[in-house]
């Protein structure tokens, strides 16, 4: 019982990082693809390159940077101050940052392209309709996009959850606070814990592939319904 | 103040295209926006709706401005139209009735009445079977159908649609044109209605303007542009014209009616009709034959007097002559394209007064509801 108990921390704090995570992600990430689906910017490509690093960064560079801008002299130090603290660097809050950016381009990616599948005309047919723009976008944009929203979402949950050199980066593996399921297996691996580390890594299996197994049947469903 | 009127002037460039077109219409019946595929029509719609900005533009609207030169730019949420697309798109996400009700005044915008009720529109284009149902199981002339409702609900001032026809098929284009004629009828709702079938022009435009490569050739009413020689529709091979005809009589034996239009009566083959109501009469040129006097009994019910006040060649052969009935020749034009031969035989030139002779099943029902 004591080593369920061991074994469910990180769990719990694995799915509260990925759900804040995806939360987060989904607030920031949807009006900037809608930026990036719908403005005529030339330097837009700019931006989607540069939130796009993280999915080809090694996860090493990507913490080296995050621990830095998080540390007492980075911004994350001065938020810290505010209430107290030295850093947020190891702490469950740098972990959700971290998380917010590593796993930005898996969300922003699938939502901008259903916002470039929506296409103009239904937003002009929304106009023409006497829609404001601020109408057209949640009454018409957004519930076309829905499904680009819900892939985002699942592949932003599931990446957190996967995520693993920038935890240890700049997580510093802490129990109760910043250890996740990735990080204890490898604890358990390190420490010779064999069915702990084997309980986990199934049971990773076992969510992505629910996880997949979903997207391609929400995917099925959808362009059903839109045909 | 240039109330009652639409007045609408863009130019300006959208790629390779040239676009300086400007006309005035008045805002009431329907315009329609006639040319060749490609003429610019459909960017002078999106312009008039605010979809497309030309910085040198002018767009009013009874006294409205929408756009001006001076920067004036009414954003199209803010304009008081409805617009009918090529494809209807109504939004798949919602229902019939929600697609319907998107674009209708919310109760608490109150005070402004509601001039087109859901009701009449429903009942009006046939929809209220759809109304549960999703965009998806709908047939293209039904989809166009709650399309055109939709626009009508959002209490419009003026309706613009774009060719809304010409992605159906005959059969279907059979079934919506009479929706529109009661639109047309019914509703005092000014349309600005784009084509490139010139059946559709006859049935339901009161005046049209002739667009060409990005130009306007004329504007004015269906009629007069109709029987202008120097305008290509008259020159064309299924040039006529289309006149209104106030019934008289009904011979309900025969099944014929008796139409009066200026100068003149046509009898013609045709549901029975009330006394006093307006019915169109195409008049088609290679239809209507000359006669210098009364010919004697002949199966020709309508040979109307009248007088030569035009005459083209149209190449070396055939001639176009533009008649004005009533002996004075004060009345409504007809057009007639007959042999150079015949023309010379009878001595024909302006200012000849002539009989024009039109069999009666010629305007009978059919020209213009696509059945060949």
């Amino acid at each position: 019982m004591e080593a369920f108990a061991h074994i469910w921390e990180p769990v719990r704090l694995t799915l509260e990082l990925a759900a804040i995570t995806t939360l987060a992600l989904i607030v920031v990430a949807t009006p900037l693809a809608w930026w990036l689906a719908r403005s005529h910017a030339r330097w837009k490509e700019i931006v989607a390159t540069i939130v796009s690093l993280p999915m080809v960064l090694p996860p090493t560079v990507l913490g080296f940077y995050l621990l830095i801008a998080l540390g007492p002299d980075g911004p994350g130090g001065a938020v810290a101050s505010l209430w107290g603290a030295r850093t947020l660097a190891f702490t469950f809050w740098g972990l959700v940052i971290g998380s917010i950016i590593a796993s930005m381009p898996f969300v922003v990616q699938p939502i901008r392209n259903a916002f470039a599948a929506v296409g103009d005309r239904p937003l002009e047919v929304a106009a023409t309709l006497r829609a404001s723009p601020a109408r057209a976008f949640w009454t018409v944009a957004l519930p076309l996009a829905s499904p680009g929203l819900l892939t985002g979402a699942v592949l932003g949950f599931a990446h957190t959850v996967g995520e693993f050199g920038v935890v240890l980066m700049i997580g510093g593996n802490i129990p109760g606070r910043t250890k996740v399921m990735s990080t204890a297996i490898y604890d358990y691996v390190e420490t010779t814990q064999w069915r702990e580390a084997n309980i986990l890594a199934l049971g990773m299996v076992v969510f992505a592939f629910a996880v997949i197994l979903s997207m391609i049947t929400i995917e099925k469903r959808f362009a059903r319904a839109r045909a | 103040m240039m109330a009652e009127t639409i007045r609408a002037e863009f130019r300006g460039r959208i790629g390779k295209f040239s676009l300086d077109a400007g006309f005035t219409a008045p805002s009431k019946g329907v315009t329609a926006l006639f040319g060749p595929s490609g003429c610019g029509k459909t960017t002078v719609l999106r312009c008039i709706a605010g979809l497309l900005r030309m910085g040198d533009g002018v767009c009013e609207i009874d006294g409205e401005l929408w756009q001006d030169r001076d920067g004036t730019f009414l954003p199209t949420h803010k304009r008081p139209l409805g617009y009918v697309f090529q494809e209807a798109s109504l939004f798949p996400h919602l229902s019939v009735r929600r697609n319907l009700m998107f674009g209708a005044p919310r109760r608490s915008d109150g005070a402004s009445r509601e001039r087109i009720a859901f009701d009449e529109v429903v009942d009006l284009l046939r929809v209220t079977p759809l109304l549960e149902r999703s965009p998806r199981n709908l047939s293209g002339g039904e989809r166009q159908r709650v399309a055109i409702g939709r626009a009508l609900l959002s209490q419009p001032k003026l309706l613009l649609m774009d060719e809304p026809l010409s992605a159906l098929d005959r059969a279907t284009k059979n079934e919506i044109l009479p929706f529109l004629e009661r639109l047309r009828d019914r509703l005092s709702l000014p349309v600005v209605y784009i084509t490139h079938d010139i059946a559709e022009v006859e049935r339901l435009a009161d005046q049209i303007v002739l667009m060409e490569k990005g130009h306007v050739l004329a504007a004015g009413p269906l009629a007069d542009l109709q029987s202008d020689p120097s305008l290509p529709l008259a020159m064309a091979r299924d040039a006529a014209v289309t006149l209104d005809g106030v019934v008289e009589a009904h011979d309900a034996r025969y099944g014929l009616l008796t139409l009066r239009v200026p100068g003149g009566r046509f009898v013609a083959p045709a549901p029975p009709a009330l006394v006093g109501e307006h019915r169109r009469i195409h008049v088609v040129a290679r239809d209507v034959s000359l006669a210098r006097e009364t010919p004697g009994p002949s199966s020709i019910l309508n040979i109307l007097p009248g007088r030569v006040v035009a005459a083209k060649p149209v190449e070396s052969n055939e001639i176009l002559a533009v008649i004005a009935l009533g002996a004075g020749g004060s009345g409504a034009r007809l057009l007639s394209r007959l042999t150079r031969k015949s023309w010379e035989q009878l001595g024909l030139a302006e200012g000849v007064n002539v009989y024009s002779q039109v069999k009666a099943v010629a305007l009978g029902p059919g020209r213009g509801d696509f059945s060949e």
